[in-house]
């Protein structure tokens, strides 16, 4: 077990040099001067020129600049962002608090509806309310995600003034910056709030972790209804009928257990779905979440930032896809044999 | 002498026949390919039944609502926008390059992936490892995140941008023929035809690569899905296709503006959008059911 676990470790190794590859080559792709791009209309006078050259190391042979750039990475140091002045480590923390706090709502609701919606639709196989389900899944796995939320906030927002447009709580909440906040506006508002703003933040993640969540839903829906039919086919699920239990045990205990393990594969493999997801929600609601950072910094040309977002946003897709693939690997023997011999 | 009489046995169909019975029982694959032919005639004779030039500007018809709407007219379908472009006419244009845009990305990167993918698995040690362990960083990547980062490099434009599409979609084709053709390595042709002295060349792609089409034209049909997908989402971000150009996704850049005052400028381009890439899901749904029994589910 052990050295499996090793083993699917040292197979992100090498993954992860070469994102930093990668983004290290980034800056260096872009045609012409990128200190002069960067800089953009602002202009540049020749000293403001070399000190940036300077700053961003670009003035060092290129090994030697790698070897600058992954030091500074393995120390946790991922530059300035040019636009704001502040470290992009300290630029990001917040921005993927909100982004989180998004997705993991987003997932809740792809969970709750996508897992009951697929199993009904594979026991009740055939029926209308399969055939709406298979539709509405594919429907929803090919939907345009920021039409989708403009087509929510249009009807839902604006037409029936259900729910706020965009941000995170409204502007008149005030939280005190001198409690212990957490960053995660659901948990802040809750514990250091007053009544109503709980309801207020959680008013505001709605509609953009619903519209988030809607491709994974779809996905989630189809993966579970497949792999459910699957095991419903299975000899022990005859033999767990056979035996006089209720057809609810059977589906709920015996059927859906053994069903769920590709759906867990299939969760982790929705971290990327959410990351590009996130780009397009938080645009459309002005969430301000890391999605929307890194926009704004391809926009403002702000390339320390979209370098240094690129890197963790990778690194993290990186170790969940690990930790998913190990924790598969814990679940079923099966797995771990199979790619230990690969 | 009594005379042998045989009855013929009905032939059996053949490979052509067998996949589209196969494929024409689905009726939601038949959906699919239906509006793609229909968005294929309408892309290739966009200037003969477009009613308007798709960047003309009718200053006195600024935002006109729909021809059911009491105050539409027949002259303006679907609307017109903000600065009075017909909203159908730009749909229509919109087709064309939307399916141009698809079959550029998926030619380019079905060429090149399923030359990656052979060489790799055919070839085997270091030029495999090499291959996949750059794949296994792409696809580390979500793809439209690592096409943004491209278009931001290369400047945004449509060109670069289905360029950008192109490069993130690799990875499938390769993972998928250099699988197959690891599959088709230990078969008996693959070995006769090497004792009869074959060259790589001609093992690599006209023996083996024939017999490795089912995943690829099944991972195209979603490929085409995901590209026009890409490039709408990259225009609405304002690095795909840059205005006026009647692209889906550029259409509804800025758009969130008229939620209040003119729906028919947010729903009509993205209804384009939602029902081009579900004919594909659909298409390639029936494909892999058809071509690929062992993926059926």
């Amino acid at each position: 077990m052990l050295s499996f676990i090793l083993k699917r470790v040292g197979l992100a190794i090498p993954t992860f040099i070469g994102i930093t590859l990668l983004t290290f080559a980034f800056i260096h792709l872009i045609p012409g001067d990128p200190v002069l791009i960067m800089a953009g209309e602002r202009g540049l006078s020749p000293e403001q020129h070399a000190a940036m050259m300077t700053q961003l190391g670009l003035d060092q042979p290129l090994a030697t600049q790698y070897f600058h750039y992954i030091w500074n990475v393995l120390h946790g140091d991922l530059g300035t962002s040019l636009t704001t002045r502040e470290a992009i480590w300290s630029e990001f923390v917040p921005r993927f608090q909100a982004t989180l706090e998004l997705s993991v709502i987003a997932m809740f609701i792809a969970l709750v509806i996508g897992i009951p919606v697929g199993v009904l639709a594979a026991v009740k196989r055939g029926s209308w309310f399969d055939h709406v389900s298979i539709t509405a899944a594919l429907t929803g796995y090919s939907m345009p995600v920021f039409w989708w939320g403009l087509m929510l906030i249009m009807l839902v927002s604006v037409q029936w003034d259900l729910m706020p447009v965009s941000g995170r709580v409204s502007a008149s909440l005030f939280l005190d910056p001198s409690d212990p906040l957490t960053g995660f506006m659901l948990i802040d508002t809750l514990l250091f709030g007053e009544a109503g703003d709980f309801w207020d933040a959680l008013h505001h993640i709605l509609l953009p972790a619903f519209v988030l969540g809607t491709i994974p839903l779809a996905v989630i829906v189809r993966m579970t209804r497949s792999s459910m039919l699957e095991v419903l086919n299975e000899d022990y699920i005859r033999t767990a009928r056979a035996k006089g239990l209720s057809r609810l045990r059977v589906v709920i205990v015996h059927a859906l257990r053994n069903a769920l393990l590709p759906v867990i594969t299939v969760i982790g493999l929705q971290v990327g779905v959410l990351m590009v997801g996130a780009i397009l929600t938080e645009t459309i609601f002005s969430w301000p979440g890391v999605g929307r950072w890194l926009i704004h910094g391809l926009e403002q040309r702000d390339y320390p930032v979209v370098q240094g977002g690129v890197l963790i946003v990778a690194t993290l897709i990186i170790l969940v896809n690990m930790c998913v693939d190990i924790l598969y690997g814990l679940a079923d023997p099966r797995i771990r044999q199979q790619r230990g011999r690969k | 002498m009594t005379e042998l009489t045989t009855t013929a046995m009905p032939a059996p169909p053949g490979p052509l026949k067998a996949f589209w019975q196969d494929f024409s029982r689905n009726r939601g694959a038949l959906i699919g390919l239906c509006y793609i032919l229909l968005m294929l005639f309408i892309a290739i004779a966009a200037n003969l039944i477009s009613p308007h030039d798709p960047a003309a500007q009718f200053r006195e018809h600024l935002l006109q609502p729909p021809v059911w709407h009491a105050d539409g007219s027949w002259r303006f379908i679907l609307g017109t926008d903000d600065v009075g472009r017909d909203i159908l006419s730009r749909l229509i244009y919109g087709a064309r390059l939307s399916l141009l845009v698809g079959f550029l990305v998926v030619s380019v990167s079905l060429v090149l992936g399923i030359f990656f993918g052979v060489l790799a698995g055919y070839t085997g040690g270091v030029v495999d490892i090499t291959i996949m362990r750059l794949v296994d960083i792409m696809l580390a990547l979500p793809s439209l995140l690592l096409a943004l980062v491209l278009v931001a490099i290369f400047g945004p434009s449509i060109v670069n941008a289905s360029l950008a599409l192109s490069f993130v979609a690799l990875p499938h084709y390769v993972r998928l023929s250099r699988a197959a053709v690891l599959r088709e390595m230990t078969r008996d042709y693959v070995i006769a035809s090497r004792v009869v002295g074959a060259g790589a060349w001609r093992q690599m792609f006209i023996n083996i690569l024939p017999n490795c089409v089912a995943p690829l034209i099944v991972q195209a049909s979603l490929g085409f899905s995901n590209a026009i997908l890409d490039m709408a989402a990259l225009g609405f971000l304002g690095m795909g296709a840059q205005p006026p150009t009647p692209e889906w996704g550029t259409m509804l850049a800025n758009v969130l503006q008229f939620a209040q005052s003119a729906w028919w400028v947010v729903t009509f381009p993205g209804l384009a959008i939602l029902l081009a890439v579900l004919a594909f899901n659909l298409m390639g749904d029936g494909l892999r059911d058809a071509l690929d029994p062992r993926l059926k589910v």
